[in-house]
């Protein structure tokens, strides 16, 4: 009898019962979540990220679009196979721009978290459209629409408003001048001031060179494909941070 | 339910919890003893746990940080000691591999293993994406076990392709030439290029028309020829391929030939001197070496 018995009362009234579940849970919540809003060792100080430029959104938006993330992670673990066939292992740095992230959590095909400059525009165009003709044992369905498939980027400044308000560093001139930032960079002879315009917006933003690529990505300068900006996104995954200023040993970045 | 509930099933001898569904009495039994003794080790466990391992948040006078925990382990510190540890593992072999030269290795069997099968794990991974398991191959990519090199085919040759690749932005010792695109650019007209193409096809001993050939010639000899050399056997120094054999690296079918004289073929292989050691890279030199060519 006693304190024991007390349960009975909740058992027995739905409502109270579900109010008490909800605040149990909420504990855990809160202890689990809240602590990572105002922990200073959350996210790694490292040098060299920046908010996605207009063209790798945009394949950023087409690799969520095409689930690329059921197959594919982006999270290379701290374990010594990993780090030695990837590469470095994954900072939650690298994430703090994403919304939402794209870890995922199963690999029928490889990570992809370091796939950026591994392979050659050609090759991931090849492979995109007819994933055996490069690849023979692979089971990667084909995207060969995605060369026909003409990027639509009227609202692109849009994308960039939006993802503003929920915390990534997009500044004015950014966002206005996203859509001329889309075209300089899928064509390497475009307006030689646009590009220059856009990488420099960029590299200032990620505080390092070389961190914007400029290139006709597809293979057809003449239009901006959903293939020139898939393979601009996958050719930039990975190589922003610059590891030379990444301390592992650091108390504040051990986990 | 009643508190005051102490009825004892007959059949039993255990206590009931008072509940009764269509006449069945529910027995109130205890949990049983081992899964009891369980449950509470776990309890105990998890404060220990707790003490031992990084855990509690944001106390004060931790910097901001969590609690590091007793044992002080990280799963990052741990993967820098496992990496170490492994390349120390590797590094006499690898110190004798980096030392030696090519035919001190093809004497030392041990050393050639060891180069093998290092090479042939990293070319799996890295490289066999476009050059195809074995390196035979795939279009547009050049297939690495015959004895036809656009660069180089000697061990330093290929080891230098590794490290700088192959028309790599950013990179100043990168292999470089660039052909014109003589149709998209307008250099030569579409009839200029089937003459050139049938004078192409006849390099390699195929029918061609032999008036449309003649004329390809002349055009060869000015717009051609200073890369691909007079007789067409290529020239290394710029990666300018063989014309005369029959191996066509973006197919070799007239319609293949005209859309590279039309739109050329700058193919990029990426620098890997940035994502593989120096051990590697020279296993997979010479890996490449062995796959059938190497001079």
């Amino acid at each position: 009898m006693g304190l024991f018995q007390k349960h009975q009362a909740l058992e027995r009234h739905s409502l109270l019962l579900t109010v008490g579940i909800l605040l149990v849970v909420a504990v855990g919540g809160i202890v689990e979540i809240a602590p990572l809003f105002y922990l200073e060792n959350t996210i790694e100080k490292v040098k060299g990220m920046r908010p996605y430029t207009p063209l790798e959104l945009t394949g950023r938006n087409i690799y969520i679009r095409e689930g690329c993330y059921t197959c594919h992670s982006q999270m290379v673990r701290p374990l010594r196979d990993e780090v030695e066939r990837y590469g470095h292992y994954s900072l939650a740095a690298e994430s703090m721009y994403d919304h939402p992230f794209q870890w995922g959590s199963k690999r029928t095909g490889p990570d992809l978290a370091r796939l950026g400059g591994k392979y050659s525009d050609e090759w991931h165009v090849d492979h995109l459209r007819d994933p055996r003709s490069v690849v023979p044992e692979s089971v990667m369905p084909p995207y060969a629409f995605l060369s026909d498939n003409i990027v639509h980027f009227e609202d692109i400044g849009d994308h960039l408003k939006t993802l503003r308000f929920e915390g990534v560093p997009y500044s004015d001139e950014m966002i206005e001048n996203a859509k001329a930032d889309l075209v300089a960079q899928a064509d390497p002879n475009a307006d030689y001031d646009d590009q220059d315009a856009l990488v420099a917006r960029y590299e200032a933003a990620a505080g390092r060179k070389g961190t914007v690529i400029v290139g006709d990505y597809d293979g057809d300068p003449s239009r901006v494909t959903e293939m020139d900006a898939l393979v601009a996104y996958l050719q930039m995954t990975g190589t922003l941070v610059d590891f030379s200023t990444y301390e592992a040993d650091d108390l504040s970045n051990r986990r | 339910m009643s508190d005051k509930h102490t009825e004892i099933d007959a059949h039993s001898g255990v206590e009931t919890t008072g509940h009764t569904w269509d006449g069945i009495k529910e027995l109130n039994n205890p949990l049983p003893r081992w899964w009891l003794i369980v449950w509470y080790i776990s309890i105990a466990w998890a404060f220990i746990y707790m003490v031992l391992m990084p855990a509690i948040p944001a106390l004060p006078g931790f910097g901001g940080t969590n609690t590091p925990g007793v044992l002080g382990l990280s799963d990052r510190t741990l993967v820098a000691e496992k990496v170490v540890a492994m390349n120390a593992e590797r590094s006499v072999a690898s110190q004798r591999l980096m030392a030696a030269s090519l035919t001190e290795i093809q004497n030392d069997l041990n050393l050639q293993q060891f180069a093998m099968a290092m090479g042939e794990s990293a070319f799996g991974d890295n490289c066999a994406t476009c050059h195809g398991a074995g390196g035979r191959g795939a279009k547009g990519y050049p297939m690495l076990a015959d004895d036809i090199w656009l660069w180089s085919g000697t061990l330093d040759g290929i080891e230098q392709t590794l490290r700088h690749g192959i028309r790599h932005e950013g990179d100043d010792a990168t292999r470089f030439s660039a052909m014109p695109a003589f149709g998209r650019d307008k250099l030569l007209t579409s009839s200029e290029i089937d003459d050139l193409v049938q004078h192409v096809l006849s390099f390699s001993d195929r029918d061609t028309d032999a008036s449309a050939a003649a004329q390809g010639s002349t055009i060869f000899a000015v717009q051609c020829a200073s890369c691909h050399g007079v007789n067409a056997k290529g020239d290394r120094n710029i990666g300018a391929p063989d014309l005369t054999d029959a191996e066509w690296i973006f197919g070799g079918e007239p319609a293949d030939i005209t859309a590279s004289i039309s739109n050329a073929r700058n193919a990029h292989m990426p620098a890997w001197q940035d994502r593989l050691d120096d051990p590697t890279i020279k296993a997979l030199a010479l890996y490449v070496h062995s796959l059938g060519g190497g001079e």
